[in-house]
């Protein structure tokens, strides 16, 4: 989960990086207030949960703080990336001698963190990657050693940075290297660090994101920030329809039936499980329909998650028929989620038989399923129709609705 | 012959009080695997469908001599130590069975298992299954349900998804494909072994005549088995197939596993595809052509090395 850039600097602080001097603004009295307490010419950065602000015309520069409430509410409105901006960083202008890059972040194959330190920040370091791999510097560390500057000394030193230089930014990115591991990141980046004139290195800007899974263990930090728990963080808001799933899911501890995604087709699909749910989405859309919603199923359900996953689905306006499907099941019981989808249909005041356009749940207790399937007349079909084939019958069904 | 584990591979189950681990313990035994013990840390002098349990992997150790393999069925927060725990009592082969493990902890033990010398399957994955000799993990569940879809054969499986290892290997079973070894391999960012890990295994395994892979978008993983088999020139034939292609789009959203998350360019399946099939890897439009994609593949390399 993404933190926004004041929140990211605010953390900076805690742990001692130099920051400029900088305040929050969420109205355009409070912009002007800022640049008034910063005195001289200030930056306004609209926080913001993407990059390309700069392209997007959501940083802007004053000269005055009678310039700052115009270009707060030019900043305020503009969506970038789709997101929507939640106030006004205003900063002091600072005038830069050279930009360097630092980021941590995971490397899957070596399964080890990795530091990237370019002494060309500001740019798209892949770009510099690729052009001038020469200042560029990757270095693996372990989770396990324990953690000393000289990693991120040998990693400044890489791309050629010696003297002054290599001792002030030394202390930094040992920081940031320590932030990522203490605080469960999965990236820690600051773009651009800056050298000032004078010699001194600022942050300019940073982003920092932290492990979902890890949320729980840093609850003071989160408190601290001010970021609520329900706060996902992903690339776009969950809509109402995503946060009630979330809802079922958590009402109970048996199973999973959830992770709902929004989309605006008509078929709902109660759909698993991770991979499977990913395999039947393509399917479902290869044959030319049109899903309502992703969701995943698994870890057996109980009988109730299965009811109201279906009855959320059902009420979602729109939808007009429903298609279960699962890859073969070992530890999900069929027969439990066949019980549950056909109370979810019948609480909905549907008839299964019309509502269901498939059932397709091969596996651990299939014989029970299917004879509840029977027993309401809805059409199911075991392991020898493929995903795909009960994908395609899902779709016809629309098709002749 | 099979790859990391057969019918005499002895294992401890981490955790197996456990709700989960109970069902596992049950699933496994009745599939023939050999479950020495099992570790609950208070619950010692239990036993669980007749697996004794022990206070720590040491006394297991203490008691039953070495034991080559480990399940870890515990809460996330505390999977690394059990990993260490089993680690530093001479486990060589561990099965991370539990989801939603911090990328830290999952990196910390497999750092340590690679120091010394033991592997990481997992975590959140269903484990490993050698159809009729063991299996050793949740992988195809009930015994019965397991014999349905599984068989002694010639294909490996590797798999980012459990279900999706089971879908696979019921489709290869009813095509009269059998499978020597099937992982899960599990669908986090960060797994102890990945596709590429495996190859060399599968590749010194007599009984492997090919390759069938599940793989989804998010990661390096496909990329490095497609530098793996074009540098090592594999002998195996290898067929995958790819899910989540709508996901291409939706870069930054979050789909099934923890690990599919579309990052960068490099991690979208048109561009997994394209290495894949640059390596001379079959990459299959639906499950249902994984069999006949095999045995075309398998026809042509019998053919040329005749």
């Amino acid at each position: 989960m993404r933190f926004y850039e004041y929140e990211s600097k605010a953390l900076f602080r805690q742990r001692g990086l130099p920051l400029g001097k900088g305040s929050l603004a969420r109205s355009p009295e409070e912009a002007k207030r800022a640049a008034e307490e910063i005195g001289g010419p200030v930056v306004l950065k609209s926080q913001v949960l993407s990059g390309g602000r700069m392209k997007a015309g959501a940083v802007k520069f004053a000269d005055t703080p009678d310039e700052c409430p115009a270009l707060y509410e030019a900043i305020e409105p503009i969506l970038v990336n789709d997101q929507k901006c939640r106030a006004v960083l205003v900063e002091e202008k600072t005038p830069v001698a050279q930009e360097y890059f630092v980021s941590v972040t995971w490397d899957g194959r070596r399964k080890l963190p990795v530091l990237l330190f370019s002494d060309m920040g500001g740019i798209d370091i892949e770009e510099v990657a690729e052009k001038h791999p020469e200042h560029v510097s990757k270095t693996h560390f372990s989770t396990i050693l324990p953690l000393t500057p000289r990693i991120a000394k040998e990693a400044i030193a890489d791309v050629g940075v010696t003297g002054s230089d290599l001792n002030r930014l030394t202390p930094i990115v040992f920081e940031l290297m320590k932030l990522f591991l203490d605080y469960d990141l999965t990236l820690a980046e600051i773009n651009p660090l800056a050298r000032l004139e004078d010699g001194r290195f600022i942050v300019l800007d940073g982003h920092l994101d932290l492990e979902a899974e890890a949320r729980r263990r840093h609850k003071t930090l989160l408190a601290e920030l001010g970021i609520g728990e329900d706060e996902t963080r992903q690339a776009r808001e969950p809509t109402e329809f995503e946060i009630a799933g979330r809802k079922v899911n958590e009402a109970d501890h048996r199973g999973v039936a959830g992770n709902v995604v929004q989309f605006d087709g008509n078929l709902g699909l109660v759909i698993g499980a991770g991979g499977g749910s990913l395999t039947l989405f393509d399917a479902v859309r290869n044959h030319g329909g049109k899903p309502a919603n992703y969701c995943e199923i698994g870890g057996n359900p109980s009988v109730k998650k299965a009811c109201e996953l279906t009855k959320l689905i059902l009420s979602k306006p729109g939808v007009e028929k429903i298609a279960v499907m699962m890859n073969v099941v070992s530890n999900t019981r069929v027969d439990i989620v066949a019980r549950g989808v056909i109370k979810g249909c019948i609480e909905s005041g549907k008839d299964p038989a019309e509502v269901i356009t498939i059932f397709r749940i091969p596996g651990a207790w299939e014989e029970e399923g299917f004879k509840i399937l029977e027993k309401y007349g809805v059409e199911y079909c075991d392991r020898s129709v493929s995903m795909y084939e009960a994908a395609g019958k899902a779709v016809a069904k629309m098709g002749a609705a | 012959m099979s790859i990391l584990i057969s019918k005499d591979t002895r294992f401890l189950i981490q955790g197996i009080t456990g709700r989960e681990a109970v069902n596992l313990t049950r699933e496994n035994l009745d599939y023939g695997s050999t479950i020495v013990a099992g570790v609950t840390p208070g619950r010692a002098g239990r036993d669980v469908y007749g697996v004794p349990v022990y206070d720590s992997v040491r006394d297991v150790v203490k008691a039953h001599d070495t034991v080559e393999g480990a399940i870890v069925s515990v809460p996330p927060g505390f999977v690394k130590d059990a990993c260490f725990e089993a680690i530093e009592n001479g486990v060589k082969l561990l099965v991370v069975v539990t989801e939603n493990v911090p990328r830290k902890d999952v990196a910390q033990a497999v750092e340590l298992a690679k120091l010394r010398g033991a592997r990481i399957i997992g975590p959140n994955c269903l484990g490993i299954i050698s159809p009729d000799e063991a299996k050793m993990g949740g992988v195809g569940g009930p015994a019965a349900n397991t014999r349905q879809a599984y068989r002694k054969g010639n294909v490996g499986i590797m798999s980012r998804s459990g279900g999706m290892t089971t879908e696979i290997a019921s489709t290869l079973t009813a095509a009269g494909l059998g499978q020597s070894t099937c992982v899960s391999i599990g669908g986090d960012a960060i797994v102890g072994t990945t596709y590429a890990e495996l190859m060399p295994l599968f590749e010194a395994d007599p009984d492997t005549e090919a390759i069938a892979i599940y793989s989804e978008p998010g990661g390096r993983m496909e990329a490095e088995l497609a530098e793996w088999v074009r540098e090592n020139d594999s002998r195996l034939p290898v067929v995958a197939f790819m899910a989540g292609r709508f996901m291409d789009e939706m870069k930054g959203m979050r789909f099934g596993h923890a690990g599919t998350i579309v990052e960068g360019k490099e991690d979208t399946t048109a561009e997994k595809i394209a290495r894949m099939e640059a390596a001379g890897i079959s990459v299959a439009e639906r499950i249902e052509e994984i069999p006949a994609l095999i045995k075309a593949r398998m026809q042509a390399s019998r053919a040329s090395t005749q």
